[in-house]
C-alpha cells in the first residue's frame, strides 16, 4: 500500500523531482484508454455544470403544467419535460451542479478529518493509536448507509445535513489507509534522519510524511468520491437530502418514481447521468490508482 | 484455532459498547426536549412526565446510558408514539422481511461475484476477462435505487415477468414460488454492486495464486485443468474474499433501504425512512441498533470462517 519507494525524491527542498514523478503518472494514465475516456466525460460534465448559469438554458424552475411530461426529443426540449412541465436538460446540468458540488465537498471533508485522524494514529502509535482506530471500528461497525441514515435522523433532513452525513460515514476509509501508509513510513530510513536533524515532530509529520501519504489520500479519494456522490444522491431520492426548490440528480430521480409507468424517462434521465459520472470516476479511479501505485496491479 | 476464536470474540465487546453508546448518543443530540420530540404530538404534559422517568431525563447521561441499555438488553425498546406499539414488535417484524431480500441479494452476490471473478482470472486477457471486468465495473457504478425503477420498467411493466411490488412473507400461505417470484427483482437489484466488487476482488485474489509456484507443480503433476482451479488455486484465493463478503453484507442491509422504498418491501429500511418523516426517534434507535449488532455479528462470523479456512490466521 505504501508508496515508499518515491520517498527519497520527496523532501521538500528538492523542488526539481516532485514535477517529474507526476509527469511519470501522466505518462502511465495516458495509456489506460479507459482512464481517458472516464476523464474526457468528467470534463464535459463538469464544464457544462460549471458553465451552467452562461448557457442558454430554459429556466430549471419554470413550470409549464399544460407542457408536462413531454418525451426525450420533443420540440423546444430535447429531453422532455418532468412532471410539472420544466425542462428536464436544464434541470440535469442545474442540478449535476448540485449533486457534484455535494460530492466532491464530502470527499474533502471526508478526507481531510480521515487523513488527519490516520496520520496521527500511525505516526504517534500507542495509546493514541489504540483510541482513535477504536473509534474508527465503531463508525465501520455500522453498515454504511445505515449510519448516514441514523446522521440525517438526528441532523433533520436536508442537503447540507446529508453531505455531513455521508463525510462522516467516509471517514474511516481514509483513516484506516492513512494510517496503514504512516506506519510504514514511521519506519523508513528518511523519517529516522529527519529525527536525527531534529526536526519538530509536527515538521516531520506535515513535511515529511504528508507528502509521501499523498498518494494513498488521492487513491482513497479517487475509489470514494463516486460512492459519495451516488449516496448523497440516494439520501435526496429518500427524500432526507435536498429539499424544494432545490433539487439535485438524486431528487430528480425521486421525483420520476411517481411517474414511472407514463413516462419513465424522467427518473431515466437523472439515473444515466448519476451513472455516467460514476463509472467514468471508477475508471480513472482504476487508472489512477495502477499509475500511482504499480505494484498494486 | 480456539485461542483466535477467544481473542476475536472479546474484540466484539468494547465494539458493540461503542455501537449502543452511538446509538444512544442520537437520542441527546435532536435538538430540543427529547421527551417531547420521542412523543411529537402526543406529548401531553402526563405522558412527558411518564416518559421522563422511563428514561430517567432527568437524570446525568450516564445514568440515562445505563437505564436505556438495561432497557434494551431485555428487550424493552420502548413503545412507538407513531405505530402505538411497542418498538421491538415492529423492528422485529420489518426485520425478518428485510433478512428475507438481503439474504436472498448475499446469495445472488456470492454465486455471481465468485463465478464472474473466477472465470475472468483464469480466462485473462481474453474476451471473458474483459466482458466480466467491464460488467463488473459497470455493476458497482449502478445506483441500485435506479436499477431497481430500471428493473420495474423493463421487467414489471414491460415484459411483465415480476410483480411491481410487494413481497410474501417467506413461511405465509403463498407458496414458495410466490415468494420467489416477488423477490427476484428486489434481490437482484440489491445484489449487482457488491457482486461487482466480490467479482473484481476474486479476480485479483485468483490471479495472484494462479501465479504460485505451488499451482505450477500441481498442473506438472498432470492434474486437471478444473481440479487446480478450483482444489488448489480457488480454495487459497476465497480465504482473502471472505471478510469482505462479510462486510458487503453492510451495502446489502444498507442498500436495502432503497430497494425497499422502490418495491414497497415492507423491510427495516423504509421503517427507518417513514420513521424519520414522523420523527418517531425510538423506532430510529431500535432499528438501526438491530441492524448493526446484526452486522457486528455476521463481520465476526465472517473472520471465524477466514481463520477456518486459514491456519495462518489463527495461529499467526
Amino acid at each position: 500500500m505504501s508508496a515508499s519507494t518515491a520517498s527519497p525524491d520527496q523532501t521538500p527542498d528538492d523542488g526539481v523531482v516532485v514535477p517529474r514523478r507526476g509527469g511519470t503518472t501522466w505518462r502511465r494514465l495516458k495509456r489506460n484508454r479507459l482512464s481517458v475516456a472516464g476523464l474526457i466525460v468528467l470534463a464535459i460534465v463538469v464544464l457544462l455544470a460549471l458553465l451552467a448559469p452562461v448557457l442558454p438554458l430554459i429556466d430549471p424552475a419554470a413550470t409549464n403544467p399544460a407542457n408536462r411530461l413531454q418525451p426525450i426529443g420533443s420540440e423546444g426540449h430535447l429531453l422532455g419535460t418532468d412532471h410539472l412541465g420544466r425542462d428536464l436538460l436544464s434541470r440535469l446540468i442545474w442540478g449535476g451542479r448540485t449533486s457534484l458540488s455535494v460530492g466532491v465537498f464530502a470527499t474533502l471533508i471526508a478526507a481531510s478529518i480521515g487523513s488527519l485522524i490516520g496520520l496521527i494514529a500511525g505516526f504517534f502509535g500507542g495509546a493514541t493509536d489504540n483510541s482513535l482506530m477504536r473509534g474508527i471500528d465503531v463508525l465501520m461497525a455500522f453498515p454504511y448507509l445505515l449510519l448516514a441514515i441514523a446522521l440525517v435522523a438526528v441532523l433533520g433532513p436536508g442537503l447540507v445535513n446529508a453531505m455531513i452525513a455521508i463525510s462522516i460515514v467516509n471517514i474511516p476509509f481514509f483513516a484506516r489507509a492513512v494510517r496503514g501508509t504512516t506506519v510504514s513510513l514511521v519506519a523508513s530510513e528518511y523519517v529516522d534522519a529527519a529525527r536525527a536533524l531534529a526536526f519538530s515532530r509536527l515538521r516531520i509529520l506535515f513535511r515529511e510524511v504528508l507528502p509521501n501519504v499523498m498518494p494513498t489520500i488521492i487513491i482513497t479519494m479517487s475509489t470514494t468520491v463516486g460512492w459519495m456522490i451516488t449516496e448523497t444522491a440516494g439520501l435526496s431520492f429518500l427524500g432526507l437530502g435536498a429539499q424544494p426548490p432545490t433539487s439535485d440528480w438524486g431528487a430528480m430521480l425521486g421525483a420520476g418514481r411517481e411517474f414511472i409507468t407514463r413516462a419513465p424517462h424522467v427518473m431515466i434521465v437523472p439515473g444515466s447521468a448519476i451513472f455516467l459520472v460514476v463509472i467514468s470516476l471508477n475508471f480513472l479511479g482504476d487508472g489512477l490508482r495502477d499509475a500511482l501505485d504499480p505494484r498494486l496491479k | 484455532m480456539r485461542a483466535y476464536v477467544v481473542r476475536r470474540v472479546l474484540q466484539v465487546i468494547p465494539v458493540t459498547f461503542g455501537v449502543t453508546l452511538l446509538v444512544f448518543a442520537m437520542m441527546l443530540l435532536i435538538p430540543g426536549d427529547p421527551a417531547r420530540a420521542i412523543l411529537g404530538s402526543y406529548a401531553t404534559p402526563e405522558n412527558v412526565a411518564t416518559l421522563e422517568r422511563q428514561l430517567a431525563l432527568d437524570r446525568p447521561p450516564h445514568i440515562q446510558y445505563v437505564t436505556w441499555l438495561g432497557n434494551v438488553v431485555t428487550g424493552d425498546f420502548g413503545r412507538s408514539y407513531s405505530l402505538n406499539r411497542p418498538v421491538l414488535d415492529e423492528i422485529l417484524e420489518r426485520f425478518s422481511a428485510t433478512l428475507l431480500l438481503a439474504g436472498t441479494a448475499l446469495l445472488i452476490t456470492v454465486v455471481l461475484g465468485l463465478t464472474a471473478g473466477i472465470i475472468a482470472a483464469v480466462k485473462q486477457h481474453r474476451w471473458q476477462d474483459r466482458a466480466f471486468t467491464v460488467g463488473a465495473l459497470v455493476g458497482l457504478s449502478i445506483p441500485s435505487f435506479w436499477l431497481a425503477m430500471i428493473f420495474i420498467v423493463v421487467f414489471a411493466l414491460g415484459l411483465g415477468w415480476f410483480p411491481t411490488s410487494g413481497m410474501r412473507p417467506a413461511f405465509g400461505p403463498s407458496g414458495p414460488l410466490t415468494v420467489l417470484h416477488h423477490l427476484v427483482l428486489p434481490a437482484t437489484a440489491l445484489a449487482l454492486v457488491a457482486a461487482g466488487v466480490i467479482a473484481r476482488l476474486t479476480r485479483s485474489s485468483m490471479l495472484e495464486v494462479l501465479r504460485q509456484d505451488y499451482v505450477r507443480t500441481a498442473t506438472s503433476k498432470g492434474i486437471t485443468r478444473q481440479s487446480v482451479i478450483m482444489r488448489h488455486a480457488f480454495r487459497n484465493a476465497v480465504v482473502n474474499v471472505v471478510p469482505v463478503i462479510g462486510v458487503q453484507v453492510g451495502f446489502l442491509l444498507g442498500g436495502a433501504v432503497y430497494v425497499e422504498t422502490v418495491f414497497g418491501w415492507p423491510g427495516i429500511g423504509r421503517m427507518l425512512v417513514t420513521a424519520i418523516g414522523t420523527r418517531d426517534i425510538l423506532l430510529v434507535q431500535g432499528g438501526v441498533l438491530l441492524v448493526a449488532i446484526t452486522y457486528v455479528l455476521i463481520n465476526l462470523a465472517a473472520d471465524l470462517v477466514q481463520a477456518a479456512l486459514d491456519p495462518r490466521i489463527r495461529l499467526g
